[in-house]
């Protein structure tokens, strides 16, 4: 039998599936599917700090903004006993979770304030999540602030998550750092004990005929795999962390890339979107296959094989097989 | 509920009491008792249970007759049952309370008294409504005050039960019922221990059981029916005793002790008021400051007011007293007296006491003030050696002069009582936060509290009085605060439209909120403002608090920031002391509401203190403006005489002869009223207009319009008038400008929202946008006065059905005080411009009849023919029944005019063919109408010359022969609940009508309760878990009678269909029913984003669009037509951007899954059914022609 075990985040996982943190983990019985089907451990649904403090604050608006103004109607709803606003759904369904599944429970956390991260962050540690992933999504809009203290904010926020919690930590990065191997390290350095590449932005599109600009959510394609491939291949064995691929991850050779980029685990959820939870089971199958025709036994033996440090042609990670990409183009047109 | 101090209101001092009591609660809606229902509804939703430990069933009727009626047989059923209500609502329910008291039945009924309608309705508070119970038989025991509210209540419950007679507990409306006060309600033990067991056992025995069976509510004949009625004789005469031992009783186990009528003031009084009710505490307060002067006066407050004890009475009174004068809070045209007044005369005369002189008079209907200096007054009055018998007191009666006179300077207000006034808009929470101010001094210290809130009639922009009392000794004073020590101005705006200072005692403080500093605000106060801070040497302090509330990101609540300046400056609390108190009560009021909300008031509270200042005041005023003027003098001399002091908030000065006697009132008047609310108002940009007119038909208040014009006439145009060539393909030459009315815009953004064009380059930028009033107001007034003179489109030249050329229609209902971003007011508006100049509305009592018809000011307009939609007010319950009749009338008297015609023909000289035309027209069209009215005035004119009796008779009736376009309009609460059993009736009568139903899906007008239009899964009051029920179909009711038009509606959804609805509905010549959709503030959402959420209700199939004319059985078709396509968009997609139905998700997430799955199911079930009906219909039967049944 070939060995498809990895680790992630000091958890021995039976195979390197992982459910993306998205809508499919918010449900109890997803849950449990895809781990009938194989999958090794599930990133909840990210908690916003901002999200929340929005719907406490617009309630309360809708709440209150007509009332007391007119003597017929001093106000228009009921008062209700309670309001469950602020984090205690999210954090049940971390206890729901945990009790309707075996595999690890990775919660996911967007904050908003530095106090916020910490809250939250200890909140879902006595919730009872196995780990937890610091989703980074941040886009450094302002003029005004720079890159690196874009990256402090990144590193005092983990830091701070750190001294408050004893779970292991990853932190989910956009592509978009000036120096993600350094920053990585420092995160290492900070206390996180993975990093997942890379978070996916809601990049808006624009109706020319409605003169609109739309925001959507596109399900990922392979294509995306690509720059996932390359810094993960760049960062192995050179910073000692662990490292998930997000974003492009869809077939059985999507996965076989990323564990020979040097990944420790993928995570999945558009093609579980589109082809269902159970999707995982084929991708297995087929991983196998492809071990057996290959003749490898497991995936410790080929992951970080291609790697920058590993790979026959190290060159073609840098700058000067760029170069020699443009020459080759050129002297192409010019043929 | 076992405290000892609380600060809360009658009424829920009162449903504290009722609750613990009862078993069944029977509720429905009514100002100003509506409260009671509703906390009641919420106790059971939150399993509090009664005093045996069982939850009441609490249950919504479809009216306040229903209540009753479901009381009655709890009753019966062997249950303690208690109901709420007042005013008209108590009168629904006066044929059960015959049956109830006539089966010696035990109950207590809670009544906030308030005034009936009578020649115009008031929600207000006096006792006309429970005098017109006293001959029910039911005991009536009254409470002066909030904490007598809870006490009564009680020993009501109590008494009942003892004597079997049924008790109408009552205080009086808007005042005990709304008043705070810190009182200590009866302990959870001590309410126990005052209801007896056995009693109640004793009910149940005698409750319809099959196991000992009986009748009850037999018919009887002459033989015995005298006798039987005679029988109760004795429980009757027992009643004053029981009540006394009750109140002995409670006493033991409070120490409040009362009486059946409690005396108050000088043991040897020679003169004596005898009242019941909240200004008892006025009278006792005046009594309080005479006696030091040597007057020897009186009170005798009434406490059990039926059955009437003449004995207790007589010995309430002190030997001594020569003169009495009683004080009536009610009227009864045509009476020797008002009834109180003839009790007390009877009682004394039949106790040998006739000897006292005895006075009565009336004060205080629809909670007119009733102050020190009044009662004063009627003490100085008895003093006359013939004193003026049947007298009012508080206003000036100068046709009949009954009114005493008085001196408003007389004040009795303690020095000690600290009196803060706070002027303050609806939506920025002045009032919440003084509630929760008199809650932390009520509970947190020493000192008394009460606080009283006047609020506005107009919904949009209102404006909120709040008078707020503390001091040492117990507060007496049930009336407003005259002499303010301390006076919040919330809004810097209100200091131009009213006197704000004018209740600023001297040396008072005032804190004002404004956008301008401690060094710049000077300049921008009108000069009486000035002159008033100067002339009474006023402590003046300023803030920016809109500044400090938007930095925290809580919009414009400046609740908790004014209320810190409040605390800051009167010193009520030492100042950490306050903050830390705020900051608790701010944890306690929203901690549930998640801690972002606590965090941000906190650290409101935290900054504020930083941003108070104190003003430097100058010697001098100098500034260059003023108070504005209430109306321009361009306005009708009524208005100017009459109306523009209601506006300026001096109607009590008004005299009786300044007021129409029969509830007449001039239309057109909100023109004159010039609120200036919008911080905002749209500016057009005519450069990307393209003129569709969508603007202007979404617009709920008429203040966007426009207009196509000769260009010429712009030679005389103000310089920045805005035009633009005609983009109507038929009508290039000429120019059009779109106009708003900056001055009666409310800001609401709509028509932003409906504006189809973008600007290419920007675009953000839409042919209208927002933008800040203060610099454009003075040049866009200009421009919407000169807009105001072009010529009106003429209505033959327009096309009915296209939105474009409908904006060119004059709007007859304009600027209504309709909440902004109202969802009812644009389908009236159209209503208005299609039919407006021979409509004739009744209107249901509800949103629509206040926004309608609130004094002063009423938004039915008339066109420049002076002709306008007619409109009346009758019932709440009984509106299509009232507009039938109306629709009677108008054919009756035109049955006769045609009569008269033809037996005239020939008697009105060379015009031969007159008469002829007048008969045989059918005037359908626009064209054919102008022709026909002609006509008619040459008709009219032809009668003049004429003196037979016959012409003079036609001459009266001949304004009948022009068309009539009878509207019988209301909201979802009469339309499906409390008239249902009348428009039922109507919409069978075959009679030409047209109902329109304003269908908000709950009653708006008192606060969202739940109505049968609510839809399953909508929390609302009464449904605080979700209504469990779908919706009712009425409009599926309405297509089983056959013969009746039936049309579902909602113009942000699909405005054609919506004009090609009401064009149909009027043109068909019988009953037409429009059912439309109507966003309400009672949604929660932010109502600018309301056409989308119309286009989702239509897409989701929550609201589907149908038209179901029965004329189309006449062509073979279908008569229903649906409107739209089949659901498309996810139900939840909907119904959670409103937080009737978000709220239920975040509460009780289970039950809004189930609930939403089932209103899914609902949808899907609806829209299969009316496919069916639409392909070849079941309801063809009841109507086919015998063509009929092909598929549409």
């Amino acid at each position: 039998m070939m060995d498809l075990s990895t680790t992630y985040l000091g958890f021995p996982l039976a195979n390197p599936f992982v459910c993306s943190s998205s809508p499919l983990a918010q449900d109890r019985s997803q849950l449990r599917r895809m781990e009938d089907a194989g999958m090794a451990a599930v990133v909840l649904q990210s908690l916003f700090e901002e999200q929340i403090e929005q719907e406490a604050l617009e309630l309360h608006h809708a709440l209150d903004h007509h009332a007391e103004s007119y003597h017929e109607a001093l106000s228009y709803f009921p008062d209700m006993k309670e309001y469950n606003l602020g984090p205690d759904g999210y954090l049940k369904y971390i206890e729901e979770a945990k009790q309707a599944v075996a595999m690890p429970i990775i919660g996911s956390l967007n904050g908003h304030t530095p106090g916020g991260w910490v809250r939250y962050a200890r909140l879902m540690q006595q919730a009872g999540a196995d780990a937890l992933e610091l989703n980074v999504y941040d886009i450094p809009s302002d003029p005004q602030v720079s890159g690196e203290a874009v990256e402090s904010r990144v590193i005092d926020l983990v830091q701070a998550v750190r001294a408050e919690i004893t779970l292991p930590l990853a932190v989910k990065l956009s592509p978009f750092y000036t120096a993600p191997a350094h920053l990585i390290q420092r995160l290492k350095q900070a206390g996180a004990q993975a990093v997942v590449l890379f978070n996916r932005f809601y990049q808006p599109d624009f109706d020319i005929d409605h003169l609109h600009v739309n925001h959507q959510l596109k399900l990922s394609h392979s294509d995306e795999l690509l720059t996932r491939l390359h810094w993960v291949a760049l960062l192995f064995g050179r910073v000692e962390i662990d490292l998930a691929v997000t974003g492009g991850v869809h077939t059985a050779r999507d996965v076989l890339k990323c564990m020979m980029a040097g990944a420790n685990v993928v995570m999945m959820a558009s093609a579980l979107i589109r082809h269902g939870v159970d999707h995982v089971s084929q991708l297995i199958e087929e991983i196998l296959q492809w071990m057996f025709d290959h003749e490898y036994e497991s995936i410790r033996q080929m992951q970080g094989s291609l790697s920058f440090r590993r790979a026959a042609d190290p060159s073609v990670f840098e700058r000067c097989n760029y170069m020699k990409l443009l020459r080759d183009a050129m002297q192409h047109r010019l043929m | 509920m076992s405290t000892s101090y609380l600060t809360l209101d009658g009424n829920e001092a009162t449903a504290r009491v009722a609750y613990a009591c009862s078993e069944v609660i029977a509720i429905y809606p009514i100002t100003p008792s509506s409260s009671m229902g509703e906390l009641a509804d919420q106790w059971a939703a939150e399993h509090q249970p009664n005093l045996w430990g069982a939850v009441p069933k609490v249950v919504e009727m479809q009216s306040e007759g229903g209540a009753a009626g479901a009381v009655h047989g709890a009753l019966q059923g062997g249950s303690l049952s208690t109901t709420f209500t007042a005013s008209q609502g108590l009168l629904l329910m006066i044929p059960n309370m015959y049956k109830i008291a006539g089966e010696l039945t035990p109950t207590v009924f809670h009544i906030a008294a308030r005034s009936i309608a009578a020649q115009g309705l008031s929600i207000f508070g006096d006792h006309q409504d429970v005098m017109a119970c006293r001959q029910t038989g039911w005991a009536m025991l009254c409470s002066s005050s909030v904490q007598e509210a809870a006490d009564m209540a009680l020993i009501a419950h109590a008494a009942t039960l003892s004597s079997r007679i049924p008790f109408l507990h009552f205080f009086d409306g808007f005042r005990t019922s709304h008043e705070i006060a810190r009182i200590t309600p009866p302990t959870t033990d001590q309410i126990r221990a005052m209801i007896d067991d056995r009693l109640i056992h004793e009910h149940r025995t005698r409750a319809l059981s099959p196991e000992h069976p009986f009748i009850r509510g037999t018919a009887q004949n002459p033989d015995v029916y005298f006798q039987a009625r005679e029988s109760v004789n004795p429980f009757y005469r027992a009643c004053p005793h029981v009540v006394q031992q009750t109140m002995d009783q409670y006493a033991q186990s409070t120490g409040r002790s009362y009486h059946l009528f409690d005396y108050y003031g000088d043991p040897e009084a020679d003169r004596v008021i005898v009242m019941m009710g909240a200004s008892c505490g006025t009278v006792e307060e005046t009594i309080d400051a005479l006696r030091p002067q040597g007057e020897k006066v009186g009170l005798v407050k009434v406490r059990l007011y039926r059955p009437f004890d003449l004995t207790a009475l007589s010995r309430a009174l002190p030997d001594s007293v020569r003169s009495v004068a009683v004080l009536d809070k009610t009227k009864e045209p045509g009476a020797i007296g008002e009834p109180l007044y003839l009790d007390v005369l009877a009682a004394l005369h039949e106790t040998g006491r006739s000897s006292i002189r005895v006075i009565g008079g009336r004060y205080g209907l629809s909670s007119k003030e009733f102050t020190p200096a009044m009662a004063k007054a009627v003490f100085d009055h008895l003093k006359q050696a013939w004193p003026k018998n049947h007298f009012t007191i508080g206003i000036h009666d100068d046709v009949t002069h009954t009114s005493l006179d008085f001196d408003p300077a007389f004040s009795t207000e303690g020095e000690r009582t600290v009196r803060a006034v706070f002027f303050g808009l609806g939506s920025d929470g002045t009032v919440s936060a003084n509630k929760n101010s008199i809650k932390i001094i009520g509970e947190e210290t020493d000192l008394h509290a009460q606080g009283y809130f006047v609020y506005d009639s107009k919904k949009a922009g209102s404006m909120t009085i709040s008078h707020l009392r503390f001091g040492p000794e117990p507060i007496k004073s049930s009336y407003l605060i005259s002499q303010a020590n301390f006076v919040a101005c919330h809004q810097f705006l209100f200091l131009e439209r009213m006197d704000v200072l004018g209740l600023a005692m001297p040396g008072a403080t005032f804190l004002l909120n404004s956008p301008f500093g401690p060094n710049e605000v000077w300049d921008q106060l009108p000069l009486k403002v000035q002159q008033q801070i100067l002339d009474k040497r006023l402590k003046f302090y300023v803030i920016d608090a809109l500044k400090v509330a938007t930095s925290q990101g809580m919009r414009g609540r400046i609740n908790t920031i004014m209320q810190t300046c409040f605390f800051a400056l009167s010193q009520v609390l030492p100042r950490e002391e306050a903050i830390e108190q705020i900051k608790k009560m701010i944890a306690k009021t929203y901690g549930k509401r998640g801690q972002a909300v606590v965090e941000k008031n906190w650290a409101a509270v935290d900054e504020t203190l930083q941003h108070l200042h104190e003003v430097k005041v100058p010697l001098e005023a100098n500034s260059r403006h003023d108070l504005r003027p209430a109306v321009s003098d361009q306005a009708p001399e009524f208005v100017r005489r009459v109306t523009s002091l209601m506006m300026a908030g001096l109607g009590d000065e008004l005299p009786v002869s300044a007021l129409p006697c029969d509830g007449t009132w001039p239309s057109a008047t909100t023109q004159w009223e010039k609120r200036n609310i919008a911080a905002e108002i749209p500016v057009w940009d005519p450069s990307i207009c393209i003129q569709c007119g969508k603007c202007v038909l979404v617009c709920p208040h008429a203040v966007i319009r426009g207009k196509l014009y000769d260009p010429q006439l712009l030679a005389t145009a103000p310089a920045d008038f805005q035009h633009a060539a005609s983009r109507w393909p038929d009508r290039k030459e000429l120019a059009y400008t779109l106009q708003v009315a900056p001055e009666d815009c409310t800001g609401c953004r709509l028509c932003v929202e409906a504006c189809p064009v973008k600007n290419k380059s920007e675009p953000r930028l839409k042919a209208i946008n927002m933008a800040d009033v203060s610099p454009i107001r003075s040049q866009e007034i200009i421009n919407w006065d000169y807009f105001l003179t072009l010529p009106e489109a003429p209505r033959t030249a327009l096309r009915t059905d296209s939105v474009k050329d409908v904006q060119l229609l004059r709007p007859l209902f304009e600027f209504s005080g309709a909440c902004a971003g109202c969802g009812e007011t644009p389908y009236l508006k159209m209503l208005s411009q299609l039919f407006g100049d021979r409509a004739i509305i009744a209107n249901a009592t509800g949103c629509s009849s206040i926004y309608g018809g609130n004094l002063p000011t009423t938004p039915w307009a008339v066109d420049e023919h002076g002709r306008g939609p007619a409109w009346s007010n009758s019932l709440f319950e009984d509106n299509a029944e009232f507009g039938l009749g109306i629709r009677l009338a108008i054919d009756q008297q035109q049955a006769y005019a045609r009569l008269l015609l033809s037996q005239l023909e020939g008697s009105l000289g060379d015009d031969s063919t007159l008469i002829h035309e007048l008969l045989e027209g059918q005037p359908a069209t626009e064209e054919e109408r102008q022709v026909y009215r002609e006509k008619v005035q040459r008709l009219k004119q032809l009668l003049q010359s004429k003196d037979s009796p016959r012409h003079r008779d036609l001459l009266a009736v001949a304004d009948t022969l022009l068309p009539r376009s009878v509207w019988i309009v209301g909201g979802d609460g009469w339309a499906y609940d409390i008239g249902f059993g009348g428009l039922d009736h109507v919409l069978n009568s075959g009679a030409n009508v047209n109902l329109l139903v304003l269908d908000t899906e709950v009653y708006s007008n008192t606060g969202g309760q739940m109505s049968k239009a609510t839809p399953r899964g909508a929390v609302a009051k009464f449904a605080a878990g979700g209504k469990p029920n779908p919706k009712k179909d009425l409009g599926l009711l309405a297509m089983a009678q056959g013969q009746v038009y039936v049309a579902r509606v909602a113009f942000g959804a699909n405005d054609v269909h919506t004009l090609q609805a009401f064009r149909e509905a009027e043109s068909y010549p019988g009953p037409s029913l429009i059912l439309a959709y109507s966003p309400c503030i009672a949604h929660g959402y932010d109502l600018a984003k309301q056409l989308d959420q119309a286009k989702a209700a239509v897409h989701s199939g929550y609201w589907p669009l149908f038209r179901f004319d029965p004329r189309r059985h006449e062509q073979g078709l279908s008569a229903l037509q649906l409107d739209c396509r089949p659901p498309s968009l996810p139900l939840k997609k909907f119904l959670y951007n409103e937080t009737r139905y978000l709220v239920l998700a975040h509460s009780e997430p289970e039950a809004a899954d189930r609930l939403l799955h089932e209103a899914e199911r609902d949808v899907m079930r609806r829209w299969h059914m009316y496919e069916q009906l639409a392909n070849g219909a079941p309801f063809q039967h009841a109507a086919a022609t015998p063509s009929g049944g092909a598929r549409s």
